[in-house]
């Protein structure tokens, strides 16, 4: 089977910086990597690569440097490597990074039937884990969000578990169709010393807006529907009063005659 | 000091200190404690092409040689001697086939020795003959097209968990020590089982276990090279696999020391942090400076080897030979020698800074809670396998004896 | 776009039950109606959900469209997804809030591409900007790091999921009236190649965190699985769940179930004991609406003890035992 894995580069840890007085990001220094989501999806499909004998390509969209993750994918064990890159991207949400993606999506399929794209849940830099639906949403593919196991694989269709807040759906989704998946669902290998060497040398496949034939009125800053008006740091509660006591033992008789004094017990 | 030399060397050790933070460190203590083998990192190193970093390319390995494998035992090591043992054992057990297999034998076990589909070990050992391995008392009959094998292997590493022994037995009592000869034996050939588990000081993860052999028919083409050459192949096996060892214990000595340090930086008496007391600070400096002579030694060494051992490998594979007939067109120097000082020098270096160490950083290291005393007690294992330190010193004399003899002095 | 009126919210039916995000998303979307001078519709998709209505109206719903199928029992997306579009093309709402649940992200998300229109995920406060009557949502992104407003100008709906427990729980004052109206399920059109095989309820007491008063969170600090014991031990004195940071999920000392933060669930219990929790933002996310928070940590500098209400110095293995041995006196 072939199975695409979407990946994104994003700022390697969640951690950012924020410039106090600005209140805006600082991005520079911040070192980038794949989001770590996306390693748990890109990991199942070189799992299910294994197993049925299939291949493997990863699809991002992202400035220049964003083939680095595309490069590592291949030390992960992707096969093929496509990078969306294009000025007309720049600023999209995730309404227009969807349609993009279908697009390169749709590309690709036309040289080599895809059965299954995998995305991870969300991104650690936007978390808003629409990427997956709204692929499928744009491509009139079925598919299913939060999978957090494929229970079986055959030529056809995969029948995925799916969690919910009470518990977990089973699901079955004909061939070809879209999961985004939780962690649970892989546990990403180490790179091998092979897949390491390979990725310096993997050729990345390269498409702008045109070589998709993506509609340019449907993308980047100016034409995606959503849009940022304003961003701040969050506001932090600093007034915690300190439990006082000679020890651990008297600090606890302290908490616990606080806690009851205030009817919190 | 990293000594890689090439791209491949250099990923080797970025891909295997990675693993062994990201995999081997989570779980150590719990599977030490478990004593248990993890068939869950079994996967992880098969999953990261871990079994394949010696094998030939041409049977899905990455074609690194001695000091990739050398490398990558150091640094899983460094983390957990135990688990690193998993991807170790099979080489252990596996390179005296791969030193003595025909063409057609490596074409049968080669591929699935590279992904790490079926693990390997190696049964030298008998109750009555550990260090004189010219004792062992495992017989091998002819009859017909099969070897009868009977006898008893002990303190087996990775035992019952291994796919294929490569054990030595005699195939000609008669001769004695010129009768022994290499069988690769498979789990499951009837009349073969397995005895007692040992319970360990160390490496408690690796299970160790007796096999016992009851007319135990094994296939004549199972027979690694030719008969009553055993001794041979063991003898070239240890000279590639003690520089192994030593890595391990150089591993284990600067894991020793990646815990000591931070701790005594932070640790506070007498209001300062303990490693500025220079009776600590100049222990510390002693036992790096041993640790990197020993890594220094196994390096060189490996680089060296590999500088014959790659060529022969293509050698063989080119004309169909085996990878020791080959090595023997090549050869220049025997690795005895400096095998067995690498390796004397490198455990007893392992079981001096471990020791130290757990000294240096005081009660805590000595909690399980702490890694340290199970560096120690892992250390000692690297004094004792393939070769007790007082064997290695035997081997070390006798070359320099000869060397000498040999100018006449 | 003058068309486009009145602010709905979705109220999430599953396994027969209505979610109480719907009373979250009646206080949020009460707020904006209000303002605008518009109406609050809630929608109600599944099987067997029209008996729900009068709950809402009870508090505060004026509308609420339901679509009633049995193919609407369980949760497919295209299914869900297509059905809303067509509630949406045929009545047009101006805003629509969804709970940031597992079904109303990837629902959300699958709806706003069919309805041609933008969507914040995982908002944490929903305004309208009195100048132009537009949606201001505020949403955490970079792991809670910032805070980012979104509006979406040009399209409608103005499609927003907010995050649960964002906003108090909407509440049922006198029997109210209001309109029912129904939206025919078109079998034809509302399709999916997907099957729905089955549901498997979880296993496992005790793990509804979003319903206890009191949760006993570890973190990294605990050390080891065992940990656990020790905090289930509190937590059934006081009556209260186990919690979790990410680290002891990652380790394999609990359940995933139980992960605190941004990247688990969201709390809002009476009291919070966090036991060996650094106070990452990604785990405060998670936790900071808790009426009272509690850490004990070994760490003085660690963030959590400036952003708790008490902070105890101290080892918890010492700590809570204490706690136990006082709370029996």
């Amino acid at each position: 089977m072939h199975v695409l894995a979407c990946v994104k580069q994003t700022p390697k840890s969640d951690n950012v910086k924020i410039d106090p007085v600005t209140g805006c990001l600082i991005r520079s220094g911040a070192e980038s990597a794949m989001n770590p989501f996306d390693e748990y999806a890109l990991e199942e499909a070189v799992v299910l690569k294994e197993q049925t004998g299939g291949r493997v390509s990863v699809i991002t969209m992202g400035p220049p440097a964003a083939e680095n993750v595309l490069r590592d994918s291949i030390a992960r064990g992707a096969d093929k490597v496509y990078q969306l890159g294009d000025m007309a991207f720049a600023g999209s949400d995730t309404w227009s990074t969807s349609y993009a993606l279908a697009k390169g999506v749709e590309k690709i399929n036309a040289e080599d039937k895809i059965d299954l794209i995998i995305c991870g849940k969300q991104t650690n830099d936007s978390d808003t884990g629409h990427i997956g639906p709204q692929i499928s949403a744009w491509l009139n593919w079925p598919n299913a969000a939060f999978v957090k196991k494929i229970v079986s694989v055959n030529e056809k269709s995969i029948t995925v578990e799916r969690l919910t807040e009470a518990g977990t759906d089973v699901l079955e989704l004909p061939f070809p169709c879209v999961i985004s998946v939780v962690k649970e669902i892989s546990n990403p290998r180490v790179r091998s010393v092979k897949g390491r060497m390979a990725a310096k040398r993997a050729e990345v496949t390269k498409w702008t807006a045109d070589d998709i034939g993506a509609d340019k009125n449907k993308l980047g800053v100016k034409n995606c529907p959503t849009r940022v008006v304003k961003s701040f740091s969050p506001q932090r509660c600093t007034n915690a009063v300190v439990v006082e006591g000679a020890n651990g033992k008297e600090k606890a008789a302290k908490l616990v005659e606080l806690l009851k004094e205030n009817k919190y017990i | 000091m990293d000594y890689a030399i090439n791209e491949m060397e250099q990923e080797t050790l970025n891909a295997t200190r990675e693993f062994a933070q990201k995999k081997l460190k989570p779980v150590r203590a719990e599977m030490d404690v478990k004593e248990a083998f993890s068939h869950e990192m079994l996967e992880e190193f098969r999953k990261s092409g871990m079994f394949g970093l010696w094998v030939p390319e041409k049977y899905g390995g990455l074609g690194g040689g001695i000091t990739c494998l050398a490398m990558a035992f150091e640094e899983f090591s460094r983390v957990c001697a135990g688990l690193a043992l998993t991807p170790g054992t099979t080489a252990l057990g596996a390179i005296p086939m791969f030193l003595a297999a025909t063409a057609e034998q490596r074409e049968r076990w080669c591929y699935d020795l590279a992904s790490g589909k079926k693990l390997w070990a190696f049964a030298l050992t008998e109750p009555e003959a550990g260090s004189d391995a010219s004792a062992l008392k495992t017989t091998a009959i002819k009859d017909g097209d099969y070897y009868v094998v009977n006898g008893t292997k002990h303190f087996i590493s990775t035992g019952k968990e291994a796919d294929f022994y490569t054990v030595a037995v005699n195939t000609n009592p008669a001769r004695g020590a010129r009768g022994i000869s290499l069988l690769v034996i498979e789990k499951g050939t009837p009349g073969f089982t397995f005895g007692k588990k040992e319970e360990k000081m160390g490496i408690r993860t690796n299970p160790t276990y007796e096999l016992i052999f009851e007319n135990v028919r094994v296939p004549k083409e199972n027979l690694l090279g030719s008969e009553g050459r055993g001794l041979l192949y063991v003898q070239e096996t240890l000279d590639y696999s003690r520089p192994g060892v030593a890595a391990q214990a150089v591993g284990i000595a600067q894991g020793a020391l990646d815990e000591t340090v931070p701790y005594l930086r932070t640790r506070k008496q007498f209001g300062q942090p303990i490693i500025t007391f220079q009776a600590l600070a100049h222990k510390v400096a002693e036992l790096a400076a041993k640790t990197e002579a020993g890594r220094a030694m196994v390096y060189n060494l490996t680089h060296r080897m590999d500088e014959e051992f790659l060529p022969a490998v293509k050698a063989a594979l080119e004309n169909g030979t085996t990878v020791h007939d080959e090595l023997k067109k090549l050869k220049g120097v025997r690795w005895t020698k400096y095998s067995a000082m690498a390796k004397l020098f490198c455990a007893n270096t392992a079981m001096e800074v471990a020791d130290e160490c757990v000294t240096l950083c005081g009660g805590i290291a000595y909690m399980r809670d702490f890694p340290l005393e199970k560096y120690m007690r892992d250390a000692k294992i690297t004094q004792i396998y393939e070769g007790t330190v007082h064997i290695q010193k035997n081997e070390i004399i006798a070359a320099l004896i000869k060397e000498y003899a040999a100018k006449g002095e | 776009m003058k068309e486009w009126k009145n602010v709905w919210i979705l109220a999430e039916v599953s396994n027969g039950k209505m979610s109480s995000t719907a009373y979250e998303l009646i206080t949020a979307g009460r707020g904006l109606a209000d303002t605008l001078g518009e109406k609050l519709c809630a929608v109600l998709l599944g099987a067997d959900v029209k008996k729900f209505a009068q709950d809402l109206f009870d508090r505060g719903v004026d509308v609420v469209y339901v679509c009633d199928d049995l193919a609407l029992t369980n949760y497919v997306d295209d299914i869900y997804a297509k059905t809303l579009n067509g509630m949406i093309q045929t009545y047009k709402p101006n805003k629509f809030l969804l709970p940031a649940t597992n079904l109303g992200r990837s629902l959300s998300a699958k709806t706003a591409i069919f309805a041609g229109t933008g969507l914040t995920a995982d908002a944490t406060e929903v305004l309208i900007n009195p100048e132009d009557g537009q949606l201001h949502a505020t949403r955490p992104t970079f792991g809670g790091n910032l805070m980012a407003t979104i509006t979406c100008a040009r399209t409608r709906p103005e499609m927003c999921s907010l995050r649960p427990m964002s906003y108090p729980k909407a509440a049922a004052s006198e029997s109210k009236t209001g309109e029912v109206i129904e939206f025919a399920f078109d079998a034809g059109k509302y399709t999916s190649l997907a099957k729905f095989l089955q549901f498997i309820k979880s296993e496992g007491e005790g793990l509804d965190l979003s319903e206890t008063d009191v949760i006993v969170a570890g973190g990294r600090g605990l050390g080891k699985a065992e940990g656990f014991d020790l905090l289930n031990k509190l937590a059934e004195r006081l009556g209260g769940a186990v919690a979790a940071s990410r680290a002891p999920v990652d380790n394999g000392w609990i359940e995933y179930r139980r992960q605190i933060g941004l990247t688990g669930r969201t709390v809002k219990p009476k009291l919070y004991i966090a036991c060996g929790i650094s106070g990452q933002i990604q785990h405060m996310a998670g936790c900071s609406g808790a009426d009272v928070i509690v850490a004990i940590n070994k760490d003085p500098e660690a963030p959590i003890m400036k952003m708790a209400h008490y902070a105890v110095e101290g080892d918890l293995y010492e700590v809570i035992p204490a706690m136990l041995e006082a709370l029996d006196k």
